[in-house]
Formats: C-alpha cells, sequence, structure tokens
C-alpha cells in the first residue's frame, strides 16, 4: 500500500484537485510563451505560473504531508515566500533589459513609447 | 536594545525561517535561530543603505497583502482567459506612465514586488526627474482606470505605511 492509499478520502480530494489545476495553471503560463507575440506580451505568461500555479501546487503538498504525518507541515510557506521576494525582481531586470536594448538599437517599443516620448519631450533621448 | 536588535520583525522572520528550515523546535535550533536572528541583521547592516523599514501599523500591512493576493488571483483568470481565447493580435500590450507621490524606498520596494507578482503588470523602472513609473501592462483597456486603481489600491496604502507623516500632512 503505497502512502497515497492511506489518505483519507476528505483529504486526497482536495489535494488531487489543487494539484491538477496548479498544473493546468501552469500549463496555461506556458502556452502563452508559445502564443504571444513580441517578448513585452510572453513576459507576462510566466506570472500566472509563479503566483496561482505554484500557489496551488504548494497549498496541495502542505495539505497532503500534513495529512500524512499527522503533524503540520508548512514549511512551503518559505518557498512561495522566497518567489514572491525574487520573482518579481526578475522580472524586473529582464524587462529593464529589454527597454534598453530596444532603445539602444532605435527601435521604438510600441505606440505608447512614441507618444509619450512627444508628451514628455525628449525623455526617451535622455534614457538611451 | 536597539543596538543589538535593530529591527524587531526582521529578527523575528529570521528566527521563524530557521525553525521552518529545520522543521523543528529542540532547544538546539531554538538557541542557532536565536544566534541568526540577532547576528545576521548587524553583519548586514552595511548593505542596507536606507536602514530598516519601520512599519507602525501591521495589521495595515497584512490587509494590504490580503487585498493584494485576491488581485492576484483575479488577474490570474483574466490573463489565463487572454492566453486561451484571444487572438494573439487583439491583446492590445502598452506601455502607461503611473506619476507616483511615494518616495520612501521601502515602500517603492514594495509596492514594485506587488505591481510585478500581479500578472499583466509589469514595473519597467522609476523615471527619476519627475517620479513617474513606467508600466507595461499586458492587455490596456483604459489608461486611466490602471492609473487610479494602482494609486489608490497600492499606493495609498503603502504610504499611509511607510510615509505616515506626509500623507496626514496632505489631508489634515
Amino acid at each position: 500500500m503505497s502512502p497515497a492509499d492511506a489518505l483519507p478520502w476528505w483529504a486526497a480530494l482536495p489535494t488531487a484537485l489543487l494539484l491538477v489545476f496548479g498544473g493546468v495553471i501552469t500549463l496555461v503560463g506556458a502556452l502563452g510563451l508559445v502564443r504571444l507575440k513580441h517578448f513585452y506580451q510572453r513576459i507576462h505568461g510566466p506570472a500566472i505560473t509563479i503566483t496561482l500555479g505554484a500557489g496551488c501546487i504548494l497549498i496541495a503538498s502542505m495539505l497532503y504531508f500534513t495529512v500524512q504525518q499527522s503533524r503540520p507541515v508548512i514549511h512551503e510557506l518559505l518557498i512561495s515566500a522566497f518567489i514572491l521576494m525574487s520573482a518579481p525582481v526578475v522580472a524586473m531586470l529582464i524587462m529593464r533589459a529589454a527597454v534598453y536594448r530596444d532603445l539602444r538599437a532605435g527601435r521604438l517599443i510600441t505606440g505608447a513609447e512614441k507618444h509619450d516620448a512627444h508628451r514628455s519631450g525628449g525623455e526617451d533621448r535622455e534614457r538611451t | 536594545m536597539k543596538r543589538w536588535l535593530p529591527s524587531l520583525p526582521l529578527s523575528l522572520a529570521l528566527f521563524a525561517t530557521w525553525l521552518l528550515l529545520n522543521q523543528s523546535i529542540d532547544p538546539a535550533h531554538l538557541l542557532l535561530g536565536a544566534v541568526l536572528a540577532i547576528a545576521a541583521p548587524l553583519l548586514a547592516r552595511p548593505l542596507q543603505p536606507h536602514g530598516h523599514a519601520r512599519i507602525g501599523r501591521p495589521l495595515a500591512l497584512f490587509r494590504l497583502l490580503w487585498r493584494s493576493a485576491i488581485e492576484i488571483v483575479r488577474s490570474c483568470f483574466n490573463v489565463s482567459r487572454i492566453i486561451l481565447f484571444r487572438k494573439a493580435d487583439g491583446v492590445n500590450s502598452q506601455f502607461i506612465h503611473v506619476p507616483l507621490e511615494l518616495r520612501s524606498p521601502h515602500g517603492l520596494a514594495l509596492l514594485s514586488c506587488l505591481i510585478n507578482s500581479t500578472p499583466g503588470t509589469v514595473w519597467v523602472e522609476l523615471l527619476p526627474d519627475n517620479n513617474e513609473l513606467l508600466l507595461h501592462v499586458f492587455d490596456l483597456h483604459d489608461e486611466q482606470w490602471w492609473i487610479n486603481t494602482i494609486k489608490t489600491q497600492y499606493e495609498q496604502p503603502i504610504r499611509e505605511l511607510f510615509e505616515p507623516a506626509a500623507v496626514s500632512g496632505e489631508h489634515p
């Protein structure tokens, strides 16, 4: 009998649902990388993976091991804390690297950027 | 007291992290955790040019984090729906400018983490001359709505946390 069989149904059901849901969300985030056109759109795909996808899987892990070992197992909270502290910084670094690369190459990034360059007077020139 | 424990919340967080990592409340781990909680902030103090953040009202911080968590889940569903069902050409991704009044470095760090954790928005940079935030929005409908949301939902509560003097000065 595997440890999973020993789990009572009231814990097994939410664990399974959370795992499936987290997996689907992660898959959607990866699908975003394939489907979306520009880099600036693709950067939004993994954001759902690291928040809701990872969150669901970590809650499922906490639930499973808490019930299985009959003691509170909550050190997964640390994983979520570290993800929420590091992922935003990485996203910002990648985003800025892309913006500076485009500005250096002389490509205006979007229509909005051109519009803003007119409105706020040569701010692009200064940043380049 | 101040000299050995420059920031009580930081020390408590390190202590809790140590106990969680080891999954134990043995006296030995309590002792090691206490040593870490006291030594690490002292050793890392030169890395904190702005000093430690002072949070006057922890409850308000938790309320802000809770509201952001709800917003993150909501945005997750919106972004998933767009990825799955919308034609990629129809997604209106734009850069927008959000004028900020928030100046506290700790507050800005918290704001950037919250904005970047929310799917659909990525913080690009803070323009130094006019304190304007350049923000990339995944699917823009209404620029003014985004600016208002960020100012009222995020910036205002964060200013009340980190710049209570400035906020109360503006609204006597």
